[in-house]
């Protein structure tokens, strides 16, 4: 284990930034949200929850894949170039970790998605440990420990000190980059925060909630459920709840006219919309209803039965938080629970 | 609370209505959502409290398609809405039964969070407020979780309903337009930043545009496949320099500055600020103008009178 003092992390964010890109929560107009480092960056390690997870630093909301430019008779297409250069994401929180695996599952399989391997190739996380969970918080229920993250090098803020362990060969790099910064500590002070953490999350709201029923064999008994007749009428059908989770992968390719060529980009899409899984022949979910059943059958239903039960939610409470109509993955799994369907 | 609900459950025992639109209870008491009860049964779930801050009235554009009356529940403010999507012919007068309901500034669980509580496990919705937490217990001012929205209230009476439950109150601190003038108050260049700053923060969440009670086309401009920019898109420039000003532009004359679309962006932008600029220049061009203050009344952008603003007023640099 190592450490150094928070008033130190400056020094740290810099040492990083020499050798590669770094990426971590920046305070930006009031609200928290992963962001490239620079010497003016509001670098906010305090806030527990970043707005949108971490997931853009991997598979960004809009990307161009690729440019076509007609000149004349000729047409040239110009492949936009995978990530080549390392990069450190720091400050990702366990919840945010765990849906980076989940993203894995989808875009490291085949077909690789070779934009998403190109970057989790290069990109090296330092996840944080929580301090103090939220009342949102449920990752405890897919089995997370959110005071001792994953990560290629895994931090702790206590007592003024950031401690640091490096928990993989790439984490062992990056810790032989700013080995002058660091120095050797016990673990006393990460022990105490781990047992004081464990109380905790004992006591937070969800820290029960029950998944019990869903897992992807119930694929009728659940998508056939008058529940949702009930459940999706408040939704307002805004994209909010799959733009700030970690884990909602779903995305859409389209054409920007550039007047003398196309800009093929992607970007994310979510199932509250009209639009999304749009074919020639239509739309295959006309109803709202049907939109809504999507995002959580695929969550607890459709993702388990295709990844060998892992659910593609990881309790971050996001969703929780921002859903303006205060609709959320809890309620639907409790309402499920209560009728006993 | 209960006197209401038990209204509500008589009308729909006599028959007067079908369904109540109201708010369902949550996780906690923080946490209420929109919700249809079309039974006595259903209504053992309702609840009516200081966190119920949802514009109801935009849900009206679906129950006006159903079969009978809708009971809905409307907040003084939410009331300038329903009248406005009257005007708009996209809710239907006779199929709605407004209970106008009483209203003291409402709450919400950010603006507490604000307040730097942490892990609440209860919250009460009483003057002050108690907040439990996983890391201590404390009382707030009851002003200290209200909705920046009710620091420059309408007003407390309903502009249209059947019948009033509960008392309302005016929580007007500050006069609206205050916020805006700062901002007119900048330099060109300072207000660009400060529209970028917090501009470049949008999502593309759209759920300004989904829960504002103006923005009610069937299809939206921005839904279209035939638009070269994708409405879930996020593009930095296309946020700060196009989506919000057009969606502005859209509704100007229309809102009525119910405040929703700035309760509701995850990335906390005031949006509501371009809405103001637009009633404040109204109000200069064409005469103070409440928007759904009056169904019948003709809107200022939508009616011709000799007394109107030249087009010229742009290229004289507008109303600054």
């Amino acid at each position: 284990m190592k450490r150094i003092a928070l008033e130190n992390l400056p020094k740290l964010y810099a040492a990083i930034a020499e050798k590669q890109s770094l990426i971590l929560p920046v305070k930006k107009a009031g609200q928290t949200n992963f962001g490239l480092w620079t010497e003016e960056a509001d670098v906010d390690l305090a806030t527990l929850k970043t707005v949108k997870s971490a997931k853009d630093a991997f598979f960004p909301q809009s990307e161009t894949l690729y440019t076509c430019q007609r000149d004349g008779k000729t047409l040239s297409l110009q492949p936009e170039k995978l990530e080549e250069e390392p990069f450190v994401v720091f400050g990702i929180k366990g919840c945010d970790v765990r849906g980076i695996q989940i993203l894995d599952k989808v875009f490291l399989s085949e077909p690789v998605d070779s934009f998403y391997c190109a970057r989790r190739k290069h990109g090296i996380i330092v996840s944080l440990a929580c301090a103090a969970p939220e009342e949102s918080c449920f990752c405890k229920v897919f089995g997370i420990d959110c005071a001792e993250p994953e990560g290629d090098v895994v931090t702790w803020i206590a007592e003024g000190y950031l401690y640091w362990k490096a928990a993989t060969e790439k984490g062992e790099a990056l810790t032989a980059q700013v080995a002058d910064l660091l120095e050797d500590a016990d673990t006393a002070a990460v022990d105490a925060q781990k047992a004081a953490i464990a109380a905790i999350v004992e006591k937070l709201p969800y820290a029960n909630l029950s998944l019990e029923g869903w897992n992807g064999k119930v694929l009728n008994e659940k998508f056939n459920s008058p529940l949702w007749e009930q459940l999706y009428k408040p939704c307002l059908a805004c994209g909010t709840c799959t733009f700030v989770c970690p884990t909602c992968q779903c995305y859409d390719i389209k054409d920007y006219n550039t007047g003398n060529g196309v800009q093929r980009y992607r970007c994310w899409d979510s199932c509250m919309y009209s639009d999304f899984t749009m074919m020639a022949h239509g739309n295959n979910r006309t109803s709202q209803l049907q939109r809504f059943r999507q995002r959580f059958m695929h969550k607890l239903v459709y993702f388990p039965a295709n990844n060998d039960g892992a659910y593609s939610c990881v309790g971050c409470g996001r969703c929780v938080e921002k859903c303006p109509s205060h609709l959320n993955i809890v309620k639907v799994i409790k309402a499920f629970e209560k009728e006993g369907k | 609370m209960q006197e209401l609900k038990n209204r509500a459950i008589e009308l729909l025992e006599n028959g007067t209505v079908a369904r109540v639109l109201g708010w369902k209870i949550g996780e906690n008491t923080y946490d209420p959502e929109p919700a249809f009860f079309d039974s006595v049964e259903a209504m053992k779930d309702f609840v009516y409290n200081n966190f119920c801050a949802a514009n109801l009235s935009k849900y009206m554009i679906e129950a006006s398609k159903l079969e009978g009356k809708t009971l809905v529940c409307l907040k003084p403010c939410d009331s300038y809405s329903f009248n406005q999507l009257v005007s708009d012919h996209r809710v239907d007068r006779e199929k709605a039964y407004i209970i106008g309901v009483g209203c003291k500034g409402k709450l919400s669980i950010e603006q507490i969070k604000k307040s730097g509580v942490k892990g609440i496990l209860s919250v009460t919705d009483s003057d002050p407020i108690q907040v439990e937490t996983l890391y201590g217990n404390k009382e707030l001012p009851y002003t200290a979780g209200m909705l920046s929205r009710c620091f420059s209230c309408k007003g407390k009476e309903h502009v249209v309903y059947d019948e009033l439950i509960g008392e309302s109150a005016e929580t007007s601190t500050v006069d609206r337009f205050d916020e805006v003038r700062r901002i007119e108050a900048m330099t060109p260049e300072e207000k660009f930043a400060f529209f970028q700053a917090e501009l470049s923060k949008c999502i593309r969440c759209n759920a300004c545009r989904n829960v504002c009670p103006a923005c009610n086309c069937r299809k939206c401009v921005f839904d279209g496949n035939k638009f070269d920019s994708a409405q879930k898109a996020n593009v930095d420039s296309f946020e700060e320099k196009m989506f919000h000003i057009i969606r502005a532009f859209h509704v100007a004359g229309r809102c009525t500055d119910c405040g929703e679309c700035s309760r509701v962006c995850p990335q906390g932008i005031p949006l509501h600020l371009f809405n103001r600029k637009f009633i404040k220049d109204i109000n200069t061009l064409y005469g103070e103008y409440q928007a759904g203050a009056d169904p019948e009344a003709k809107g200022p952008l939508t009616s011709f009178t000799t007394e109107d603003a030249e087009p010229s007023i742009v290229s004289k640099g507008g109303i600054v």
